[in-house]
């Protein structure tokens, strides 16, 4: 409702009412429309200003990175500055960790998110387990790989494939808890009770049927879990730490691309640096099209 | 066990007998178990993985805190020759830099949550809401080289020169934004954070202004509100403790950032009172010392006792925050 129809209005509409002043009424209904309106247009700029980091920050990326973007890149091995280097171990090495470290914390995520789904449900326990997982959720990254350097990297004698993996893994497990937990919740109990009145089971009623069903939910889970540790730096810092050179052995100090990037970043050297962006470029674009597909495979269903 | 457990499972569903049926629940209470401990164990496991992380920071950490007690909290030494650390300084930057940050995001982050619930036309709310999350899916290397390469030089160049001699000039604030313009410091390294932690905001603070029931608005807009009393009157109040509970999640996650920091914050071991000055975080002090730490040293022990009272103050935003995020979850 505007001003202007406030002025059309006959005055003082009820009987016995209080008088209505209309110069008083126009001017409030002016003021609130101008607050309205000065908080609307501050939220278009809120959004245009997100919008716009978005862009300058995808916008920086492709641009630097597919000037740096070359076959060579994936070919060949980290070198010395100016002696053509590529990137080949270090994706190598992410790939071979973040897929361990998925291998490792998936089974596990998914146990326990059927823990709270179809077993512990509302008891004290399960809302233990719940509180944690959703902490180590949002638990500073770095900190997991203080924890993992001091049960793996000490004990054993020296920074580990293993170890990387192990780190990123205890980052992959509270994202595949909370999404099998919200997706196993979402059946109806009514195709639960389907098949244990058919004589199934309970732990057949849940691989069989509740997995399946909720399949399309849980690989949403694990597909974000995979993009968020594929883009992970901290937790291998302490870790798996990085290196040079090829090398295949988990038991030994692994390479990853965002420890390269990070240490090639931070360097003098033009061609780094030009790698860094590339490395940057392919982490982007990995994490950014598993999290597309994750969405469209979520919103398929 | 009934005999007809021995029989092949084909067998049975032919018959379709009671005894098949007898032997599907035999075998299905063992299965039962065995699969019910199996899910048990692995949430006993999660809930052990975070007790082990607490203390093994902590016992990793005690050399420290034995040596320095509990003034290594407040001091704000951190002398590797002398062997003398303090948390002072990592403890101020890592507070001062998540508020700023806030400070920053979460009017942004409301603007964004009340475009996408209020003013956003229908066809722009999913590719908008989408492309926020993207934003939020970007991993913090990114965020740091962008911040190094496009952002420092523009504070160095453009902002801070300008800032300094305006602000910088008055009495009173003037400190606050004195000193040589960098680039790098405590307010480039908020800045990077809260663009971080905006569509983490924005995202939650959308999902509950999505939980006020329609009528609740519509009667607003029934008598005459506007599309900000609304949100005003209406939906904030109705969402005040999520509201709160999301911006918590954002301080938690700014708490704990490393990379983009350590990119940026110009790394120096000391509290200026200006906010282009060069300081630390907890987490860049742990990514940055630990390489030119020994095995057993004090100072490796300092690092991780570090890593303990990150944990905890972490530990004490991310649980209230989900305490006030908890009504959200129950809708």
């Amino acid at each position: 409702m505007s001003a202007t129809t406030h002025a059309a209005l006959p005055k003082a509409s009820l009987p016995g009412g209080p008088a209505k002043n209309q110069a008083v009424a126009a001017a409030l209904g002016r003021r609130r429309r101008a607050t309205a309106l000065t908080v609307k247009l501050a939220c278009y700029a809120a959004t245009g200003i997100g919008l716009a980091l978005l862009l300058s920050i995808l916008g920086t990326l492709f641009w630097n990175g597919f000037t740096a973007l070359s076959p060579r890149v994936f070919t060949e091995v980290t070198k010395p500055p100016g002696s053509d280097g590529g990137l080949l171990n270090p994706i190598i090495g992410s790939l071979i960790q973040a897929g361990i470290g998925t291998l490792i914390g998936t089974p596990i995520g998914l146990l326990v998110g059927t823990y709270l789904a179809e077993y512990a449900k509302a008891s004290p326990l399960a809302n233990a387990v719940r509180f944690v997982s959703d902490i180590l959720l949002s638990a500073p990254s770095i900190l997991i790989g203080l924890f993992v350097y001091q049960i793996l990297v000490v004990p054993f004698g020296g920074f580990s494939g293993w170890a990387g993996s192990v780190a990123l893994a205890i980052i992959v497990i509270p994202i595949v808890v909370r999404t099998t937990e919200d997706m196993l919740r979402l059946l109806p109990d009514t195709l639960r009770e389907a098949v244990i009145g058919l004589g199934a089971p309970k732990w057949k009623m849940i691989t069989l049927v509740c997995w399946r069903a909720a399949a399309s939910g849980i690989v949403t889970g694990v597909l974000l879990a995979v993009a968020r540790v594929a883009g992970e730096t901290a937790p291998l810092l302490f870790t798996s730490l990085g290196n040079l050179n090829w090398s295949l052995s988990l038991s030994g100090p692994m390479s990853s691309l965002p420890i390269t990037i990070y240490s090639y970043a931070g360097s003098p050297y033009q061609d780094w640096i030009a790698l860094a962006w590339a490395g940057a470029l392919i982490i982007t674009l990995g994490v950014l099209g598993l999290n597309i597909a994750a969405r469209t495979l979520l919103r398929r269903k | 066990m009934p005999p007809s457990a021995t029989l092949a499972p084909d067998a049975i569903a032919a018959s379709g007998s009671p005894p098949g049926l007898r032997r599907g629940s035999a075998s299905g209470a063992m299965g039962d178990a065995i699969f019910a401990a199996a899910c048990r164990i692995a949430g006993l496991l999660v809930l052990a993985l975070l007790g082990a992380i607490i203390i093994g920071l902590f016992i990793g950490g005690l050399p420290a805190f034995r040596a320095f007690g509990f003034g290594f909290v407040f001091s704000t030494e951190w002398d590797p020759v002398q062997e003398v650390f303090g948390a002072g300084v990592s403890i101020y930057g890592t507070v001062i830099t998540a508020v700023l940050a806030l400070v920053l995001a979460v009017p942004l982050a409301f603007g964004v949550a009340f475009y996408l619930t209020e003013l956003a036309p229908a066809w722009l709310r999913r590719p908008v809401g989408t492309a926020v999350e993207l934003l939020a899916a970007v991993p913090s290397i990114i965020y740091g080289m962008w911040g190094f390469f496009l952002i420092v030089p523009f504070m160095a160049q453009t902002v801070q020169p300008f800032v300094i001699d305006t602000l910088g000039e008055l009495p009173l604030i003037g400190d606050l934004f004195a000193g040589p313009p960098f680039g790098t410091g405590i307010f480039t390294a908020a800045l990077i954070l809260a663009i971080m932690v905006l569509p983490f905001i924005a995202a939650t603070m959308r999902d509950v202004f999505e939980t006020v029931p329609a009528v609740y608005k519509e009667s607003a807009y029934g008598l005459g509100c506007t599309q900000w009393e609304v949100v005003r009157s209406v939906v904030l109040p109705y969402t005040r403790i999520s509201v709160v509970g999301g911006i918590m999640l954002g301080l938690g996650r700014a708490l704990g950032e490393t990379m983009a920091v350590t990119f940026v914050i110009g790394n120096a071991n000391r509290i200026s009172t200006s906010l282009f000055g060069p300081g630390n975080t907890i987490a860049s002090v742990i990514a940055l010392e630990f390489g030119e730490s020994e095995l057993g040293s004090l100072k490796l022990s300092a690092l991780l006792a570090l890593g303990f009272l990150l944990f905890v103050i972490s530990f004490i935003v991310l649980a209230a925050s989900r305490f006030l995020l908890r009504q959200r979850r129950k809708a």
